[in-house]
């Protein structure tokens, strides 16, 4: 890399946090639990717009892995998730009128709150739907991963989109509040992923899995990014650049070993495919807020149409992280 | 006679005030070093928490960084007071304030009176320790090291390589043989007080002093020279990984832990409340039991270590992803490629099959689609048969393919008319056993019912691209099995190959063919190859066929009766 281009990424890395600067304006504080902040918290941070029925779960899920606080912003529900979410003690709360799409998805919003609250803290980003899975995890709170990376020198862990989906059409069972999503999304794919390097940001491009061959099958370029790094001991001068996917400085995207080794690494169970999907994606049509002009969306709305089945006779079930550690979509590493 | 603790701690103070009231309280005093960096009020907390015990007693405190001096010199002041205050005592663990004991100090004292005289020490030569990281071993004491490693690494580097450039070497002390070995010990009264009250013993500190890592050195050597009986190992089970830092026991490692037989275990994650619990407890079940036996927990880290390093071969995954030109381990396991055969014989997928018991797909690189075996649209790990997804990361469809049926051996055709970008990758793979017929591509053709003009023109085509992939494969640094037939030849005597190729693929059935696949009708294959050439083509990778129409006898030297058909 040269040092034209290291400028380069430089400057990028320093428009990144102007912008998030910017857009810090739009956030008006709900509620910020001030006490909660302090100290060495494990923290998440997460934006959404109309998820009310997910939260409980989401919540309940990330505080027994052993997340200490919560930092979300609010783009402008109307369903009742900002009532909810002031109502939880462990919950500070931000809202924000702007446009999801200028702030770069969220993403300026939830790097102004990680500049301001995650520097010297090991911060998860995800979004309501993504659960993370890690070596352990059933046994380990957070915590103890979080400790094993800053003995090991590692400032960011890696967590690969795994997308979740029910055997037959989205929309037969329909979702409760509360209830585990993995109970109706219980398949995934296990091995059909294409991983390429992206030399300018040193990050692994990762694309596959059920959208890629049910939507993706004929535009393959287009299928959606699965490579996340969703965990993150902060430092107020880091930046995501797109979604959670990859980061600036450049050595943060080093999550990998190129030599033939394993670095530990974990997956995010992407609970998208509820019944819940359809609506949302025609909603996000409408609003138009997404990345590439929604393509993704426009994508799904085409196949949903035809009732689509992401089941096939391959596809795996669900049972626990080692299924997923054998099977190689994650790695212990050296953690033992 | 008593048992006494030396303890070093510097973080999670509460845990280890937990474990030495646990000692304290069971007649073992325990002499504490806390680490002159750790804030005054945690140390202020600790000390007012164990106030109502008097056999604990706290040292000078000394700023412990990893690898220097003052380990060693906290080591040597608190042993001291230890020999001076509790008369009593004979033997003295040095455990640090992660340690905790796995069977109760009972047992431990009682093992130790058995062996009054020995000292517990793990001490290496240099020559044969093997566990050092970063390429320090004997230089650790032939260099000298004023830089601190955490905070100047590049002033260490630096020295280091100059002190090699100039080739300094330091004289060590007359009769110290330098030795290596895990920092927590347990040593009898006579030979630490004889360390301690060494008349050299000022300059052994002064040679030590600027020795790398003394804190694993320093006691290791020293005690060779003091010592009747030093019993090489350590009762503190610590296990170290490939960065020589030490592993971690949480929760899940209950089990492990008790069924070891180890006495004292480090390092013990301070949140892991279970294990604290658990062996902590006033009455810890004492079940019968043996020698240390740490062999589980070796193989477990062992395990780890070696999926941190060398990994699995052939999987590519977000943590996991070796450079292009890693050779080693480009999938997971042995596959076959056939390219020709499946022109030449019917049903020779079904019968590679049954004969080989292998998966034998069809063309997986088929320009419109993924041939699966048996026709499937899904397979294996949900691959899925479209065209435009395998051929956007042919390598990645390939290694995904071979990863996701480790365990049953996968054979695909291969041939001129597929997407060609897979073939360098396949060449340079030792797994890879490829084996060619060349030319075969033009037998479909001739039984094809298309203008000549248009046969001829892909057959130019075919031709061409078959070439290159021969290229490939005879270039110097390939590394798959190759072997490659011309038609004519193949035709000829086809048994020896089959026969050769299926032994390959499962050695354990070291049986003759019995079946062969039936060759398809060649006659007038010779005139066919002749109207090509007379169109202007030069068809050269069949080899020689007779214009005449007899075919060469298909059976060869070995006719067998069930071949010509």
């Amino acid at each position: 890399m040269s040092v034209v281009d290291s400028y380069r990424l430089r400057w990028r890395r320093k428009r990144l946090l102007g912008r998030a600067l910017l857009r810090s304006y739009q956030l008006r504080p709900v509620s910020v639990g001030a006490d909660r902040l302090s100290g060495d918290p494990v923290l998440l941070f997460c934006t959404l717009r109309n998820e009310r029925i997910r939260l409980p779960f989401f919540l309940q899920y990330y505080r027994d892995l052993g997340v200490d606080h919560f930092l979300f912003v609010d783009n402008d529900s109307d369903d009742g998730s900002r009532e909810y979410l002031a109502g939880q003690s462990d919950v500070s709360l931000w809202t924000s009128k702007g446009s999801y799409k200028a702030s770069r998805f969220g993403m300026d919003w939830i790097s102004a709150l990680l500049r301001r609250y995650g520097h010297g803290r090991w911060c998860l980003t995800v979004d309501v739907d993504e659960f993370l899975i890690y070596p352990f995890c059933e046994t380990r709170p957070l915590r103890a991963l979080t400790d094993w990376l800053d003995t090991s020198g590692m400032r960011a862990f890696s967590a690969m989109l795994l997308d979740m989906y029910p055997k037959g059409p989205v929309q037969d069972q329909p979702y409760r509040e509360g209830q585990n999503p993995f109970e109706i999304a219980q398949w995934f794919d296990s091995g059909n992923y294409t991983i390429s390097r992206n030399w300018s940001y040193g990050n692994l491009w990762i694309q596959g899995g059920p959208r890629a061959r049910t939507f993706f099958a004929d535009s393959p370029r287009q299928a959606p990014a699965l490579n996340k790094i969703p965990l993150v001991k902060w430092h107020r001068g880091y930046a995501y650049i797109s979604s959670t996917h990859m980061l600036l400085p450049r050595g943060l995207n080093l999550v990998f070993d190129e030599w033939g080794g394993e670095k530990a690494s974990g997956c995010l169970l992407h609970a998208k495919f509820l019944d819940t999907f359809a609506a949302k994606a025609e909603e996000e049509m409408a609003r138009g807020q997404h990345y590439a002009e929604s393509r993704e969306y426009k994508a799904y709305l085409e196949g949903l149409k035809e009732q689509p089945d992401f089941w096939c006779k391959w596809s795996e079930k669900y049972i626990n992280w080692r299924q997923l550690e054998i099977l190689g979509l994650m790695s212990k590493g050296n953690w033992a | 006679m008593s048992l006494g603790f030396v303890m070093l701690c510097h973080t999670a103070l509460d845990r280890a005030a937990q474990v030495a009231r646990h000692w304290a309280e069971r007649g073992c005093p325990v002499v504490i070093h806390v680490d002159k960096s750790t804030p005054a009020d945690r140390y202020e907390g600790m000390r007012a928490a164990l106030a109502d015990l008097e056999n604990i007693r706290f040292s000078p405190r000394h700023v412990c960084e990893w690898g220097t001096w003052g380990i060693v010199a906290a080591t040597q002041e608190a042993s001291a007071i230890m020999l001076r205050d509790f008369a009593d005592v004979r033997h003295v663990c040095l455990v640090s304030g992660s340690c905790l004991p796995l069977r109760p100090v009972g047992e431990l004292r009682d093992w130790l009176d058995a062996r009054p005289r020995t000292d517990f020490i793990e001490s290496v030569t240099t020559a044969d320790v093997g566990w050092t990281v970063g390429g320090l071993n004997a230089e650790r004491f032939t260099l000298r090291f004023p830089f601190s490693w955490r905070k100047n690494r590049m002033l260490f580097d630096l020295y280091v390589e100059a002190q090699r450039r100039m080739r300094v070497r330091r004289k060590l002390p007359a009769g110290l043989v330098p030795h290596l070995g895990s920092q927590w010990w347990c040593l009898t009264r006579q030979t630490l007080s004889a360390i301690l009250e060494s008349p050299d013993r000022a300059e052994y500190d002064r040679y030590f002093h600027r020795v790398w890592i003394p804190d694993e050195s320093y006691f290791q050597s020293l005690v060779r020279m003091v010592s009747a009986n030093v019993e090489s190992r350590s009762l503190t089970l610590s296990k170290f990984d490939y960065q020589g830092k030490p592993h971690v026991f949480y929760d899940d490692h209950l089990q492990l832990l008790r069924r070891s037989d180890c006495f004292i275990a480090r390092k013990i994650w301070p949140h892991a409340d279970k294990l604290y619990g658990t062996f902590l407890h006033p009455d810890a079940a004492s079940q019968p039991r043996a020698e240390p036996n740490p062999g589980k927990i070796d193989r477990l880290f062992a395990r780890a270590v070696e999926r941190r390093t060398a990994g699995r071969a052939g999987l590519y995954m977000q943590s996991r992803f070796p450079n292009r030109e890693w050779v080693n381990g480009r999938t997971a396991a042995p596959y076959s490629v056939f390219e020709g055969f499946a022109e030449l014989f019917e049903g020779f997928d079904t019968w590679l099959s049954k004969v080989a018991g292998t998966r034998a797909h069809g063309h997986l690189f088929a320009p419109e689609r993924v041939e699966f075996a048996g026709g499937a649209q899904f397979y294996n790990g949900s691959l899925c048969d479209s065209a435009s997804l395998r051929d956007y990361n042919p390598r990645g469809f390939l290694t995904s393919l071979i990863w996701n049926t480790r365990g049953e051996r996968q054979c695909f055709q291969f041939g001129p008319r597929d997407s060609q970008k897979i073939a360098p990758f396949i060449a340079g793979d030792p797994h890879a056993q490829i084996s060619v017929i060349t030319g075969a591509f033009a037998v479909p053709l001739f039984q094809s019912n298309r203008n000549f003009g248009e046969i001829r023109a892909e057959a130019a085509r075919l031709q061409r691209i078959e070439s290159e992939f021969l290229t490939i494969l005879r270039a110097p640094e390939v590394k798959a099995r190759v072997r490659i037939w011309k038609l004519a030849e193949f035709v000829e005597s086809p048994m020896e190959p089959l026969q050769m190729i299926v032994d390959e693929i499962s050695p354990r059935s070291l049986r003759r063919l019995t079946e062969v696949p039936r060759l398809t009708n060649l006659t007038g294959f010779g005139q066919f190859l002749q109207n090509l050439r007379n169109q202007g083509m030069k068809p050269e990778l069949m080899g020689d066929f007779p214009v005449g129409g007899d075919l060469p006898n298909p059976g060869g030297r070995r006719p067998r009766p069930y071949l010509v058909k």
